[in-house]
């Protein structure tokens, strides 16, 4: 059925979306290829020049690196962990029978449609701030030291505020998942005498596999590139407690201007990003040629 | 007997959900409760109930120019969304309708580039715009948001669009339609829900994004995300204005949100969940 004529005109139909892709993927990306090759400095244009690896030697060798490095996967695991663990149990709650559901799911889904700004400011602010938060409130309430989140655990604060803004959408997509789970087969389960832990076990949590891949997948991506979050919280400290990989890019890049080291630091993460898309692209793959 | 049970199980579990939905929602809730509360009140400890002032809103607009990054932020989520359904409509059509052989591929490369890291160009892009004026620029932001989420506009309409049963197609080519009558005529309809669902979660996203909106804008550009980071500062304790300013930063995107839970699952999996 596709002529040459259809053909070419899906070719003629597709070529935007692929150039402005292609442009949009190779310009930049050279661009911090070379510059991650160069000595580059727009203050101190003086010092110039083509200088091999050093600048992957020094971001290497920058202490900060590797402890970014280390936050950076703290925070996908952590985070992984509490939403992907925390979204299963939701979504098993939110699936039983119950008064008001539509009302209950608009709650819990919630805070996913925060901007990452407002969500990093209200916990900062309101939540865990030492002395006016909640928190302290709860903590003096019960007679206990109110806990300076920001500076004893700047990493863990970051890591309940993102695993807050992600726990909704794990629990929408599990929950999804397990409502298409046929309801035959559950009572067939029941009725040969499985208990609601095997039941959970052999049928639910297979059923429910694909679902927790994707979850696991989509957030690597974007948990890879947490910022804003760090930004309007913690600046990255103290020290460099709770930098992560982009927010180190950034200080070199936009701060110290110190644009070599920062584009070898951007190739790392890009690499880094590529170990993951190279899994998730397999496991999305499958599911296409369904 | 077994109603009675149900019931009390019913009662449970309603009980469990509704607190662990509440504990989830709270800081949005006390964002809104604190809104409503003057500043000397915003510090005085856990207060569910406000006075109800709404000075804080007033001083919002009046010392911060609210109006003006809710403008666009407007601008930027909607524009730049109407810019990739231009650009994907067509691929997405085509990619559904009449596949190639490499149709498959270039789907996935399309979305591999959705997993480049945006630090990596983050200084390319910012030298392209600053040497080509294009820094704190609407259209400049507005292009780039366009290419950050094109494929995932591609994606969704392509399994929106995939669902549109071939035979139709066939039937109105064999009653002789021509292929303009045949998209405007059968395809369009058929696929307006798909574009619009698309549209609605698109723009969800735009309105979010926080990592190219504060390091691309200064004041002309800058949309509600660079506002509120501009509240991150410690120049004093200004709650009751933060929490104005968060309330109506949010609430319009919350309440599309709410509307658009099961496109989100949709979209944000690629199709692999339904």
């Amino acid at each position: 059925m596709a002529t040459q004529q259809t053909r070419s005109l899906a070719r003629f139909m597709m070529a935007p979306s692929v150039v402005l892709l292609l442009v949009w993927m190779i310009v930049p990306l050279a661009f911090t290829l070379w510059f991650s090759f160069q000595q580059y400095n727009p203050l101190n244009p003086m010092r110039d020049g083509f200088v091999g690896f050093s600048n992957y030697a020094l971001f290497y060798s920058n202490p900060a690196f590797l402890q970014s490095i280390l936050n950076t996967l703290t925070i996908v695991v952590s985070v992984l962990l509490i939403t992907v663990i925390g979204g299963i149990l939701l979504a098993l709650l939110l699936d039983q029978p119950m008064w008001g559901q539509g009302i209950v799911r608009i709650l819990v889904i919630s805070p996913f449609f925060v901007m990452p700004p407002v969500a990093a400011l209200v916990w900062k602010n309101m939540i865990m701030h030492p002395q006016y938060g909640v928190f302290a409130d709860i903590a003096r309430f019960f007679g206990g030291q109110p806990i300076d989140w920001f500076g004893q655990h700047p990493l863990l604060a970051i890591i309940i505020i993102v695993a807050w803004q992600w726990l909704p959408f794990a629990t929408l997509i599990l929950l999804t998942a397990l409502q298409s789970l046929d309801g035959e087969q559950k009572e067939a389960a029941e009725m040969d005498g499985a208990g609601f832990i095997s039941r959970f076990i052999y049928l639910t949590l297979p059923h429910m596999s694909r679902a927790i891949t994707v979850v696991i997948l989509i957030q690597t991506i974007f948990l890879l590139s947490v910022y804003a979050e760090i930004l309007v919280t913690t600046n990255g400290g103290p020290g460099y407690a709770s930098t992560n990989l982009p927010f180190l890019v950034y200080q070199k890049a936009l701060l110290e201007f110190k644009i070599g080291q920062a584009s070898a630091g951007g190739i790392i993460a890009v690499i880094l990003a590529n170990i993951v898309a190279f899994f998730a692209m397999r496991a999305v793959g499958k599911n296409l040629d369904k | 007997m077994a109603r009675a049970v149900t019931t009390q199980h019913k009662t449970i579990a309603t009980a469990a959900a509704w607190i662990v939905a509440l504990l989830i929602f709270f800081p949005i809730l006390y964002t809104i409760i604190t809104s409503f509360k003057s500043e000397q009140e915003a510090i005085q400890g856990f207060n569910l109930f406000p006075s109800g002032t709404t000075e804080s809103y007033s001083e919002v607009q009046a010392q911060n120019g609210y109006f003006k990054f809710f403008l666009n932020s407007v601008f930027l989520s909607v524009g730049s969304t109407v810019l990739a359904l231009l650009v994907a409509v067509p691929a997405a059509w085509s990619m559904a309708f009449s596949p190639g052989k490499r149709t498959k591929d270039i789907l996935m490369w399309m979305l591999s580039t959705k997993m480049m890291p945006a630090v990596a160009v983050l200084f390319p892009i910012y030298l392209i715009f600053r040497d080509t004026g294009l820094l704190d620029s609407r259209i400049g932001l507005m292009v780039m948001l366009m290419l950050i989420n094109l494929p995932i506009v591609v994606w969704m309409l392509y399994t929106y669009f995939r669902e549109i049963p071939g035979e139709i197609l066939e039937a109105a080519r064999m009653d002789g339609a021509s292929l303009w009558n045949e998209i405007i005529y059968v395809l369009t309809p058929m696929a307006v829900p798909g574009i619009a669902s698309t549209m609605l979660l698109n723009i969800i996203l735009a309105w979010n994004e926080a990592f190219w909106t504060i390091r691309l804008t200064t004041t002309e550009a800058a949309p509600l995300t660079a506002f509120i980071s501009s509240f991150s500062s410690p120049q004093g304790l200004f709650w009751a204005k933060l929490s104005a300013a968060s309330t109506l930063a949010i609430a319009p995107i919350l309440i599309m949100g709410w509307f658009s839970q099961k496109q989100l699952v949709r979209g944000l999996t690629f199709g692999a969940v339904k």
